[in-house]
């Protein structure tokens, strides 16, 4: 789950991160008395929306007055930004952080990740702060340190004075930043993060170590425990029929193709979409349906791809293992008698109680296509869509 | 011979009083798996009897704690279904308790608890497969996971995944070509795990009854990449792979929570130029994982012996 920058900035407070004072606002009256009760000179404008980027998009103005911070707002608030993780359709601002503005004498880059390979936590840094990491890492690789954290101690102090000093943060300061690791790994444990990142992580004029960014990313797997994490889920950042789909505990992502797709399995859904786009198509949609679906999880998992204005066909693919194929018919049926097939349908069934499954789906006056493997399904929906 | 279960091997199911894991442990029994008993703390001294399939009733006992079913049972492995909230402590349970080899089937464990597990199991001799899996089954003798046990046959082709349908998918492919198999095993799909692809593949490279082995990976990580290093580096056995995930956007986590391309990497054409690199032929598309197989076989003249049914 993404929570706002700002969100995040509150977090990492809690644990003695070191950030600007700022607020959130959300009117240009909001704005301009946050910034009045800043009381600095410079005030920093930033649009509030779960992608990167904003600053190129011109989502971030630096305002020396008043005037100009209400002028900021009034032209972000209710902008949609582009920028390269929003989508071409971009994303509407409807929140803004206003900022103290700070001294800025280097820009630093500071990264808290779960490492699959070695199954720890790893900090890494760069002094290249402020570019993408992914760029850092493409260029000039040597500039990315790393620290792996034994969990059993947590970060030590040397390694966050060794990951300092290998990204040259002044030696007067190295202590400071040092400390900043640490509360930074400490509410990357504390809370579940997937990810931190402050980019930038600042050395200021005045001496100080402050994120300027902040990124956190919580592993949903772990909100039970975190409710006052999952209060900070900003519902309007996320797609629709997504959060219809996860209150049935369906694992649905919405894509750009017209063929809707039903499949049981995560790993089955995946090469479903696979299939479809080899034989031509265009999935519309991962959906896993899960291994214990029923009735009425196939049909809330048909009315969301049915919602989909784009879908133009559906493709219902099920390995029934321990999910019955007669289970999953009965849910196909149930669905489309209920909602109004209005689009081409394919289904291919394999597994347990296959035949019955057939059966019913030939005996329900439906129209629907059958299929006898993955393959012939996606030729069968791809050339019905067409 | 098979890999990391057997006729022999006995099981114990922690957590067996929830109705997930009598419903496997029923599916476990009727397909001959040797269940010897199972954990809920509180319920100790009681048993569950569970009716079987052939009319008979399995009457399996009920410990408070891993190490006392272990000390009762002689039980070598364990099977784990509890709520994810609870799925780590288990897991360290049944480590401490010493079992050879613990199978966790529980999808949605916090990733750092399983940052802790990993780093508690360092030197222990327990084996983690999973979490976030379907389990491992060794046709005709023992099933140990949710897996339906009647796609399989027994016979001489591993498979390592780390989704669970596509491993029913590719089995069932193989099954119907009357192509049996050794092992199947669900590695699982969360990013830290107790078994990675090299693990097993290294058991399918000892075990002189795996003649040729299926490696379904998926999109994130690099695990994949790893493998196919090291299948050329040490593997004596033909490889077919194939990997899930073409088409799957950046940054999206489809389904699995180890499956997500981030910052461009483990994409799946990155994996696939890898795999193909490393001389292993990765099927195109799901549906073509067994005749890929096959015309491997072929190619070898091991197709002969791989049929096991006919």
């Amino acid at each position: 789950m993404n929570i706002h920058e700002y969100q995040g900035k509150e977090v990492l407070k809690q644990y003695g991160v070191s950030v600007p004072e700022g607020k959130v606002a959300f009117t240009v009256d909001e704005a301009v008395e946050a910034a009045k009760s800043l009381g600095t000179s410079v005030i920093v404008v930033k649009a509030q929306i779960h992608a990167g980027g904003r600053g190129k998009a011109g989502g971030v103005k630096v305002a020396k007055n008043l005037d100009e911070v209400k002028a900021y707002a009034s032209e972000i608030l209710g902008k949609t930004l582009v920028t390269h993780q929003t989508g071409p359709e971009g994303k509407e601002v409807k929140r803004l952080l206003i900022e103290q503005g700070c001294d800025i004498k280097k820009e630093y880059y500071v990264g808290v990740v779960v490492d699959r390979g070695t199954g720890r936590v790893v900090l890494m840094a760069s002094e290249e702060g402020g570019t993408e990491i992914e760029e850092v890492a493409a260029h000039s690789p040597e500039k990315i340190f790393k620290e792996v954290v034994d969990p059993a101690i947590g970060l030590q102090p040397f390694q966050a004075k060794r990951l300092a000093f290998n990204i040259n943060i002044p030696k007067e300061l190295v202590n400071k930043a040092a400390s900043f690791m640490i509360a930074l790994y400490t509410a990357f444990v504390d809370k579940d993060c997937s990810i931190a990142e402050i980019n930038p992580l600042v050395v200021t004029g005045d001496g100080n170590v402050m994120a300027l960014d902040a990124k956190l990313n919580f592993d949903s797997n772990a909100l039970f425990r975190h409710p006052e994490i999952l209060a900070l889920r900003d519902l309007e950042e996320e797609d629709e029929k997504e959060i219809q789909a996860s209150k049935f505990d369906l694992s649905y992502i919405a894509l750009d193709g017209n063929i809707g797709c039903m499949v049981n399995g995560a790993g089955l859904a995946m090469a479903t979409m696979d299939i479809i786009k080899y034989y031509g198509g265009d999935p519309a949609n991962f959906l896993d349906v899960g291994g214990g679906a029923t009735k009425e999880k196939v049909t809330e998992a048909f009315k969301i791809i049915l919602s989909d204005e784009q879908v133009k066909g559906i493709f219902v693919n099920i390995f029934g293992g321990i999910m019955r194929c007669d289970v999953i018919a009965e849910g196909v049926i149930a669905a489309a008698k209920e909602l109004g097939l209005d689009r081409p349908l394919v289904v291919r069934l394999e597994g347990t109680n296959v035949e019955i499954g057939k059966k019913m789906l030939n005996e329900s006056g439906l129209n629907i296509v059958a299929a006898d493997s993955m393959a012939d399904g996606a030729q069968k929906i791809v050339a019905l869509v067409k | 011979m098979s890999i990391l279960i057997n006729k022999d091997t006995k099981v114990i199911t922690q957590g067996i009083t929830g109705k997930t894991a009598l419903f496997h442990a029923k599916g476990a029994l009727d397909y001959g798996t040797q269940m010897v008993g199972g954990t809920s703390p509180g319920k100790g001294g009681t048993t569950v009897d569970i009716a079987l399939e052939n009319g008979t009733t399995a009457s399996l006992p009920v410990f408070n704690t891993v190490s006392e079913a272990v000390a009762a049972t002689g039980a070598t492995a364990s099977v784990i279904y509890v709520p994810p909230a609870f799925a780590a402590d288990a897991i360290l349970e049944a480590v401490d308790a010493q079992l050879d080899l613990v199978i966790c089937i529980t999808e949605g464990i916090p990733v750092l608890d399983m940052v802790k597990v990993s780093r508690y199991m360092e030197g222990k001799k327990t084996r983690l497969i999973g979490p976030n899996c379907p389990g491992v089954i060794t046709p005709d003798e023992c099933k140990i996971g949710i897996m339906p046990g009647y796609i399989h046959t027994k016979g001489h082709v591993g498979v390592v995944s780390r989704s669970g349908t596509l491993t029913y998918e590719a089995v069932h492919q193989l099954s119907t070509r009357g192509i049996g198999q050794s092992s199947a095993v669900g590695i699982g799909g969360d990013p830290v795990k107790g078994t990675e692809f090299i693990d097993v593949l290294s058991m399918f490279n000892e075990d002189p009854e795996t003649y040729a082995v299926i490696m379904i990976g998926e999109i994130g990580g690099t695990a994949e990449e790893e493998a196919a290093e090291w299948i050329k580096a040490n593997m004596k056995k033909p490889v077919v792979g194939f990997i899930g995930g073409a088409t799957a956007p950046e940054g999206k986590r489809m389904g699995h929570a180890g499956a997500i391309i981030s910052g461009g990497k483990g994409t799946a054409a990155e994996k696939i130029k890898t795999l193909e690199a490393c001389g292993i032929k990765v099927a195109p598309t799901p549906s073509e994982m067994g005749s890929t197989l096959v015309s491997v076989l072929e190619e070898q003249g091991l197709l002969e012996k791989c049929i096991t049914r006919k």
